[in-house]
C-alpha cells in the first residue's frame, strides 16, 4: 500500500529536520511541518480514515465495504494535496511516476480535508453515493432548476422520499426520472414533511451537479 | 415531433442565414455561387410541373385585372403583357434584357416573330427533356423562362425544391454538404460541356447584374497594376469588390478562353488575393498560404464556410447512458437533433434548443459531452482497446480522453497530460462529471514524455496548432498568423510527435499505434510534420479506419512526402461541415531510434535493412550527399525539415557508393558536412 518512491520519502523525511532554510522550495509559508507532508500522496492516517468513514456512512451507512472489497480489483483511498482520491492499485501504480507537483488528479476526488482536519464530500463524489444510498429524496421537475443552482429544497418542490428518514440524515438528492442531483441533509424526519409548511425546508443543500458549471476552478 | 422541423429546409426558404449575418455582401456571394454555375438556374421537373399548373390556374383573375391591356393592345402582345405583369419591380431590365438576348425581338415586329418559337429553341439547347408530358406551349414555357430569367423570388423557391428532390436520398447529408456535392457535379457538368456553356455565362451575367444594379461590362477586363495598386490602397464598396472576384475566379477558372491577351495569370490571382483579403478580412499571410492550398472555386467555398458556425455536435456519453434514451430525453426537453451521421454511433447534431443545451440536468449529469465532430475522428482513428495503458498528450478539455476511456468503457488506464495548468481543470471537472475513473491527470509538458513515462500501448497527440481549420470559431485567427508562428508550431509539433512515438512499446500486442491530428489544414503543420517523423523514427503510416475525408498531400507544390502520406485524412469545414482538420495514425515497428542524424557515414556505409523504410532513408541520405558537395547550408536546412522534402524512390545503390567514393576524396566537404550536423545538433 505504500505509494511514492523512497527517494522522495526521503528527501520529505529530510524537509522535516529543523533546517526549513535551507530547501526553501519544500517550505510553505503558514503552513507546519506535518501539512509538509501532506503534500505528498499517501494512504490515509487511522484518523482521517475515521473522518472519511464517518462522513460517507451518513449517505451510504454499512455500504461503504462494498467500496473498499470490490470484486474488481483492490481499490484504495489516497490523500494528495489534502484531497481524497478513490482509486484503483493499477491506476495508482501509474500514478506514481508521476512528480508530485505534476500530479493533477487521479481516479476520482471524494472531497477534501478541511484545515480543521474535517472532511467534506465533493460532488464528484455522488457517482459512487448515488448507487448505494441508503435514504433518497426525489425532486419535482420545477425544484430541479432551483436546487441545481445551489438552493435548499423546499416542501413545495419535494416529490418523494424514503419512508423513516431521520432528522439531519444526509440523502441524495434525485430527479423524478432517477437523475442523482446532488445531496444533503434532510431538515426533517419524514413525518414531520407530512405536516410542513409549502416554503419550509425539507433539505439542506450540501452540493449539486450544478457546480460543474458553476465552481468548475474549485471543483476539487 | 422535433424531426419534423428540418433545419435545413428551413433555412433555404428566404435569404439564407448568410445574408442574414452580414446584409448584402454575403447575400451576393451566395448568389454568385448559384450564378457560377449555369445550370443550377435551371428548374427540375416537378417545379416545371408545379410552374405549369401555376400558369393554367392564373389566367382567370389576372386576365380581368388586365382587361384595359386586352383592350389596348394586339392579341398577340397581350399574352407577352400578361407575363410582364407579376415582375414590374424588375420589368425595365427585363425588358431590355430580352431585347439583348432574343436577336431582335421587339414590339413592332412582335406580329410575326413569336416567343414561343425562341424559347423552344433554347429550351432544346439546355437538354431539358424531362417532362414530356409538359406541352411546350407558348404560355407555359415563357412563363417558366420569364421566372428563369428574372431571379426573383419565385426563383429561389423553385430551387429550394430542386434540393429536395435531390436529396431525398441523402437525408442525412448537412445543407453544406449537399452544396458541396451539387456544386461539384455542376462543374463536371459544366466540364463537359463548355461550347454551350458560353450563352448561359451571358445570361448569368446580365441576371446577376439586374440583382446588382450595377453596370459592369460582360467581359472581365483586369485592371492595370497601377489601378491595383489604387485599389488596394483604397478600398471601394464590398459589393463591386464581390463582383471583382466573382468575373476574376470565372476567367480563371476558365483561363485559356477568357483571358486577356497579354495579361498572366500571375496578375489575376494577385488581384484576387487581395479582393479576397479585403472581403473576407484575413491578413496577406494566410490568405496566401490558403490560395496555395486550394484551386479557386474551391477557395472562395472555404472562406465562405468560414464565415459560418459549424453545428452544435454532442456525444453521448455511453458510460452513463444510450444514445437513443438521450435523444428522446433531450427531444422532450424542445432540443432539435438528429444522428451525426452513418460513421458514427455517438454523436448527435443540435439543429436548435429552446433550452441552453450546455446546462441541462442531462448535462450536468454527464450524460453527454458537447464535442465537434471532427475531434471525435482522431479517437476513432486510435481505436483503443480495453484494458490498454494509453496516453493523451495534450488532452485538454478533456473532450477526446473521456471518448477514449468510454470506448475502454473504463477499464485499463489512460494517462491524460496538458502543459496548461488551468486548462487542466476543466479537465478534471469533464472526466468527473462523466463518471471517468480509469484517468490519471498530469500536468507535464509533452516534450518530457519518454522520461517521465514510457511504453504506452496507445498515444493520441492532438497537437497544439495555429487552428486555420477552426477560423470559425475564432475568427482572431484570419489576421493575427504570421510566417514566424507556423514554424513555431510546425517545430514544436515535431518534438511532440517525437516524443509520443518514443513513448509508444512498439512490442505492445494489440497497440503500438499514434495518431497525430491538428485543427489546422495548412501542410507545413501537417505532412511536413508527419514526413519528419516518418524519416526519424521507425514507424510507418496505416490507415486511419475513416472512410471518408480527404486524402493527405503527396505531392505539394515543390515537395514530394512519402507516398503513404495519402493514408492521412484532411477535413474541410466547406465539404465535411467539419472544422478543418487533419489525422494521421502510425504504428511503430520498433524500439530503436535510427541514428540517421549523427553519422551521414555510418548511414551510407550500412545498407537499409528493414524493407519498409528504404525510401524514407535512402532517399534522404542520397540527397545529402549530393547536397554536401555544393553546399553545407543547404544540409542543415533541410535537417531543420525547411527544405523541400525529396523523395527518390528509385535511388540506385550503385550511384550511392560512386558518391561515397567521390565523399572519401573530398574530405573538405566532409568535414564541413559533419560541422553543420553538429551545429544541428545543438540547435535541435
Amino acid at each position: 500500500m505504500l505509494s511514492s518512491s523512497t527517494s522522495t520519502a526521503a528527501i520529505l523525511d529530510a524537509s522535516r529536520l529543523p533546517l526549513p532554510l535551507s530547501r526553501p522550495f519544500l517550505f510553505r509559508p503558514g503552513a507546519s511541518s506535518a501539512c509538509l507532508a501532506e503534500r505528498r500522496m499517501r494512504p490515509l492516517t487511522e484518523e482521517e480514515t475515521r473522518a472519511l468513514f464517518e462522513r460517507l456512512s451518513k449517505y451510504i451507512g454499512e455500504n461503504i465495504k462494498l467500496l473498499v472489497d470490490r470484486p474488481d480489483g483492490t481499490y484504495c483511498f489516497r490523500l494528495h494535496n489534502e484531497r481524497v482520491y478513490y482509486v484503483s492499485e493499477k491506476i495508482l501504480k501509474l500514478a506514481t511516476s508521476i512528480a508530485r507537483e505534476k500530479l493533477v488528479s487521479l481516479g476520482t476526488c471524494f472531497g477534501k480535508f478541511t484545515k480543521s482536519q474535517k472532511f467534506r464530500l465533493h460532488i464528484t463524489a455522488l457517482d459512487y453515493l448515488a448507487p448505494y444510498a441508503k435514504y433518497k429524496i426525489w425532486v419535482k421537475p420545477g425544484a430541479e432548476q432551483s436546487f441545481l443552482y445551489g438552493n435548499h429544497v423546499l416542501k413545495s418542490g419535494l416529490g418523494r422520499i424514503t419512508e423513516n428518514t431521520n432528522q439531519y440524515q444526509g440523502v441524495v438528492v434525485y430527479s423524478m426520472s432517477d437523475i442523482p442531483l446532488g445531496f444533503g441533509v434532510a431538515a426533517k424526519s419524514t413525518q414531520e414533511c407530512r405536516k410542513l409548511d409549502p416554503m419550509a425546508i425539507v433539505v439542506f443543500h450540501q452540493a449539486d451537479i450544478g457546480e460543474y458549471v458553476r465552481h468548475e476552478e474549485t471543483l476539487t | 415531433m422535433g424531426r419534423k422541423l428540418d433545419a435545413s429546409r428551413k433555412e433555404k426558404r428566404g435569404p439564407g442565414r448568410k445574408s442574414r449575418k452580414q446584409k448584402g455582401a454575403e447575400a451576393e456571394l451566395a448568389h454568385f455561387l448559384a450564378a457560377d454555375v449555369p445550370a443550377s438556374k435551371r428548374l427540375c421537373s416537378r417545379s416545371r410541373r408545379r410552374a405549369a399548373k401555376r400558369c393554367q390556374e392564373l389566367p382567370t383573375p389576372v386576365d380581368k385585372a388586365n382587361a384595359d391591356h386586352q383592350e389596348l393592345s394586339a392579341p398577340q402582345d397581350k399574352k407577352k403583357d400578361f407575363h410582364q405583369k407579376p415582375i414590374t419591380g424588375k420589368k425595365t431590365h427585363e425588358m431590355q434584357h430580352q431585347k439583348a438576348s432574343i436577336l431582335g425581338f421587339s414590339d413592332e415586329n412582335a406580329e410575326w416573330l413569336t416567343l414561343a418559337k425562341r424559347k423552344r429553341l433554347q429550351s432544346e439547347e439546355s437538354k431539358e427533356e424531362e417532362c414530356p408530358e409538359l406541352g411546350y406551349g407558348s404560355e407555359e414555357d415563357s412563363v417558366s423562362d420569364n421566372e428563369h430569367l428574372s431571379l426573383g423570388s419565385g426563383d429561389a423557391e423553385e430551387m429550394v425544391d430542386d434540393y429536395g428532390t435531390s436529396s431525398n436520398s441523402e437525408s442525412e447529408q448537412l445543407p453544406i454538404e449537399k452544396a458541396a456535392r451539387k456544386l461539384k457535379l455542376l462543374q463536371e457538368k459544366k466540364g463537359s460541356r463548355q461550347g454551350s456553356s458560353s450563352r448561359d455565362d451571358n445570361d448569368d451575367a446580365v441576371a446577376s447584374d439586374l440583382a446588382l444594379n450595377m453596370d459592369v461590362e460582360e467581359a472581365f477586363v483586369l485592371p492595370s497594376s497601377q489601378a491595383i495598386q489604387e485599389i488596394s490602397l483604397h478600398p471601394t464598396d464590398l459589393h463591386v469588390i464581390h463582383q471583382r472576384i466573382r468575373d476574376n475566379v470565372e476567367v480563371l477558372q476558365n483561363f485559356a478562353t477568357r483571358r486577356e491577351a497579354e495579361r498572366t495569370r500571375q496578375e489575376y490571382l494577385t488581384l484576387l488575393r487581395k479582393d479576397l483579403a479585403v472581403y473576407f478580412s484575413y491578413g496577406d499571410y494566410l490568405i496566401e498560404k490558403l490560395m496555395e492550398l486550394f484551386p479557386v472555386s474551391e477557395l472562395v467555398d472555404f472562406l465562405e464556410a468560414n464565415e459560418v458556425q459549424r453545428p452544435m455536435t454532442i456525444r453521448t456519453n455511453t458510460l452513463k447512458t444510450r444514445r437513443r434514451d438521450l435523444a428522446q430525453v433531450l427531444i422532450n426537453r424542445g432540443v432539435n437533433l438528429d444522428p451525426l451521421g452513418k460513421w458514427s454511433k455517438t454523436g448527435l447534431v443540435i439543429y436548435d434548443s429552446s433550452v441552453p443545451i450546455g446546462a441541462t440536468p442531462e448535462y450536468l449529469a454527464g450524460h453527454y459531452m458537447l464535442q465537434g465532430a471532427s475531434s471525435l475522428l482522431p479517437v476513432m482513428a486510435l481505436a483503443p482497446q480495453e484494458n490498454e495503458k494509453i496516453l493523451d498528450m495534450c488532452c485538454a478539455p478533456g473532450g477526446k480522453t473521456s471518448y477514449i476511456a468510454q470506448l475502454m468503457k473504463n477499464t485499463g488506464m489512460i494517462l491524460a497530460n496538458d502543459a496548461n495548468t488551468e486548462r487542466l481543470k476543466s479537465v478534471v471537472g469533464n472526466l468527473h462529471r462523466l463518471g471517468v475513473t480509469n484517468t490519471v491527470v498530469s500536468n507535464y509538458d509533452g516534450r518530457q514524455f519518454p522520461k517521465v513515462l514510457g511504453g504506452f500501448d496507445r498515444v493520441l497527440l492532438d497537437a497544439p496548432c495555429s487552428g486555420t481549420g477552426v477560423i470559425s470559431k475564432d475568427p482572431m485567427i484570419k489576421t493575427n498568423k504570421v510566417e514566424v508562428d507556423l514554424q513555431r508550431c510546425a517545430h514544436l509539433q515535431k518534438e511532440l510527435l517525437l516524443s509520443a512515438i518514443d513513448s509508444v512499446d512498439a512490442n505492445s500486442e494489440t497497440g503500438g499505434y499514434l495518431v497525430y491530428c491538428t485543427c489546422s489544414i495548412t501542410v507545413e503543420e501537417n505532412e511536413w510534420v508527419t514526413e519528419y517523423a516518418l524519416k526519424k523514427r521507425n514507424v510507418k503510416l496505416v490507415p486511419t479506419g475513416l472512410d471518408f475525408g480527404k486524402e493527405g498531400f503527396t505531392r505539394f507544390r515543390e515537395r514530394r512526402f512519402h507516398p503513404s502520406l495519402k493514408l492521412a485524412r484532411r477535413f474541410y469545414p466547406h465539404t465535411h461541415n467539419m472544422d478543418g482538420f487533419y489525422v494521421a495514425k502510425f504504428k511503430k515497428f520498433s524500439n530503436m531510434i535510427p541514428k540517421l542524424v549523427k553519422e551521414v557515414d555510418s548511414v551510407l556505409a550500412t545498407e537499409p535493412t528493414s524493407l519498409d523504410i528504404p525510401a524514407a532513408v535512402a532517399a534522404p541520405a542520397a540527397k545529402q550527399v549530393k547536397n554536401s558537395k555544393d553546399q553545407g547550408l543547404e544540409v542543415n536546412e533541410q535537417f531543420n525539415g525547411l527544405s523541400p522534402a525529396q523523395h527518390k524512390t528509385g535511388v540506385k545503390c550503385k550511384r550511392k557508393s560512386a558518391m561515397q567514393k567521390r565523399l572519401h576524396r573530398k574530405s573538405t566537404a566532409g568535414k564541413a558536412k559533419k560541422h553543420m550536423y553538429k551545429k544541428f545538433k545543438k540547435g535541435n
